[in-house]
């Protein structure tokens, strides 16, 4: 069993997070961090690997330091890990990602036919979720998201996703190869230990430009984008604010505060 | 802002409902629609089409016949079909997980752009669409102007308030045939309606009161609140991993998004994971003992205080003012 699993190196949700002037994610502040909800992807990948054997493929698109979420991903388990790093690349939309993604793994799929995709639910910096959609669309492959609960059956070739959503819970079932997206609900992602930080630093980590996927620079980046930025402001704190220690009667205060603010 | 007069490319609205009553969040997406352009309803399945639609300016209703359950690859198929039908340049859905993954199989069709979880929409200058999302827990917002040539865009619930369209119309019901779409295999084995709360929605509610690790576990002086304002019950991540809520109740940027006109969070910390889901709320009330919780730094009303005082003397008054 071969999984390829997607990962986004993203600016650390404790630290100021910022836009550029040109409207995109300000990741020169030095202090990125492998996305917290592709731990989870990572921690399904490694467990699936170490119930039914097989190799786990960490892989990341993004700038030099970018290289640093895969290397987490390593320390977590995974066997060997790709970098897509090419300058064409920046300012890609959820389109443009997702094309280079769906690149990637299918060259990936060259060396051994990948089984599973596994992404986390969401980046925390975009927080769109539209990812793995358009990376199952790309790679034609059927698609199972959100899975809170995730089991494989390697003989019938299927995994089957329990999944929550607004209204309703689902159960779907999906043949193999799939892509598979999991939430923070699916397991407890494993912290590193010694000997998973010690054992990554011989863990190969291939690095390859758009060209090594065959990919077209003007089909990605902000050239292929079908969205632009027009501005990125900083919302102003809010004004007027009130904070009291209760002094038994804030209960009173408060609901005096809703009714002059219409909001009962 | 203007209502569209002169456009005359259609503008689809998918009008998510639930045995055949329109869910609240679509009224928004109809409001903001009637900027775009004539707009045109598409109703999956074969319950009746509400009469209500004509009241928001529905010009056309596309009612799609379904063939088995309603799964995301048959929904975009069926927007798809009816927005090639129609020649529509922008498609509008509510933000909920499924409708994202609806939008982007979609936008992946038509080679539209896409943008989920929007605050607002309106035409820019050229026609195009332009959205307005909240970044970084709602600390940032971006305009975004569409490229492409067709837009889809998922509007976050509660984003805007509900006009209905100054002058009403009779809207055409044409019916489409079923749209078959190739799922690759994925079977839908389940699907559970969660039971209803006999409170609002969480997503779609005006009012929120939210337990967090302060109730210790108790949630009736929050559900009390929540009921005496007529709201939702939500909770963080620490409260739903306990086990005192369910999952569904969970307010963050992993759970439910909200935007509520008042939220109240009681025993909440505020820790950024929970800011990412309730920050662009209209107004924030935090009661909570510690005064250095996080949340004081967003919170419009601060109490210092017990939950447990607090909360009561609260919900007993507002009954009272109420009468």
């Amino acid at each position: 069993m071969k999984i390829v699993v997607c990962v986004k190196h993203v600016p650390d949700l404790q630290a100021e997070r910022r836009f550029t002037d040109e409207g995109r994610v300000d990741r020169t502040q030095g202090d990125g961090t492998l996305n917290e909800l592709d731990e989870n992807a990572v921690e399904a990948a490694v467990s699936l690997v170490e119930a039914h054997g097989g190799e786990v493929v960490v892989l990341t698109v993004g700038p030099a330091d970018a290289v640093d979420a895969v290397r987490r991903g390593l320390q977590m388990g995974a066997d060997s890990a790709v970098h897509v790093q090419d300058g064409a690349i920046e300012g890609s939309d959820a389109f443009g990602t997702a094309a280079v993604l769906a690149a990637a793994v299918r060259r990936v799929a060259e060396e051994g036919p990948v089984d599973l995709v596994l992404t986390g639910m969401a980046a925390l910096d975009g927080l769109m979720s539209v990812v793995p959609t358009l990376l199952a669309v790309g790679l034609g492959l059927p698609q199972a998201t959100l899975a809170a609960e995730l089991t494989l059956d390697p003989e019938a070739g299927t995994v089957r996703v329990r999944r929550e959503l607004g209204h309703v819970t689902e159960v779907l079932e999906a043949p193999l190869p799939a892509v598979v997206s999991v939430t923070d609900q699916a397991n407890q992602p494993r912290y590193p230990s010694f000997k998973g930080i010690m054992a990554a630093r011989k863990k190969p980590v291939t690095t390859w430009s758009l060209a090594d996927l065959g990919l077209d620079p003007s089909t990605v980046g902000q050239a292929g984008a079908r969205t632009e930025v027009l501005e990125a402001t900083a919302r102003p704190p809010r004004e007027n604010r009130v904070l009291l220690t209760d002094e038994g009667d804030a209960g009173l205060r408060l609901a005096a505060y809703l009714v002059e603010n219409r909001l009962v | 802002m203007t209502e569209s007069t002169t456009a005359a490319v259609p503008v689809l609205v998918l009008l998510d409902h639930h045995d055949g009553s329109l869910r609240t969040p679509v009224l928004e997406l109809l409001t903001v629609a009637r900027r775009l352009g004539p707009v045109h309803g598409v109703w999956l399945g074969d319950s009746a089409v509400p009469g209500t639609l004509g009241e928001h300016g529905v010009s056309v209703v596309h009612q799609v016949a379904l063939d088995g359950a309603a799964v995301v690859v048959t929904t975009s198929a069926a927007l798809a079909a009816v927005a090639e039908a129609t020649g529509a340049g922008s498609v509008l859905l509510s933000s909920t997980f499924e409708n994202k993954e609806i939008a982007a199989r979609l936008a992946f069709a038509l080679g539209a752009g896409l943008v989920v979880d929007a605050s607002d929409v309106e035409a820019g200058p050229d026609g195009g669409v332009v959205t307005v999302q909240q970044a970084f827990a709602a600390t940032w917002t971006l305009r975004s102007r569409v490229t492409a040539p067709r837009a889809v865009v998922a509007l976050k619930p509660n984003a805007v308030p509900v006009v209905p369209a100054d002058v009403p119309t009779s809207p055409e019901v044409v019916t489409h045939p079923a749209v078959t779409a190739d799922t690759l295999g994925v079977q839908l084995l389940e699907r559970t309606a969660r039971a209803a709360s006999g409170r609002p929605d969480l997503g779609e509610a005006q009012v929120v009161v939210v337990g967090g690790r302060g109730t210790e576990g108790d949630f009736s002086p929050v559900e009390d609140l929540a009921d005496a304002l007529g709201g939702a019950v939500g909770a963080t991540r620490v409260a739903t991993d306990e086990g005192w809520i369910g999952h569904e109740a969970q307010i963050g940027q992993t759970g439910v998004t909200i935007s509520p006109r008042l939220y109240v969070g009681a025993g909440v910390s505020g820790a950024v994971h929970h800011r990412g889901g309730m920050q662009s709320s209209s107004t924030i009330v935090a009661v909570n003992s510690d005064p250095e919780a996080p949340i004081f730094e967003i919170a419009d009303f601060g109490i210092v205080g017990d939950l447990f005082a607090v909360l009561p003397q609260a919900a007993a008054e507002v009954r009272r003012l109420r009468g």
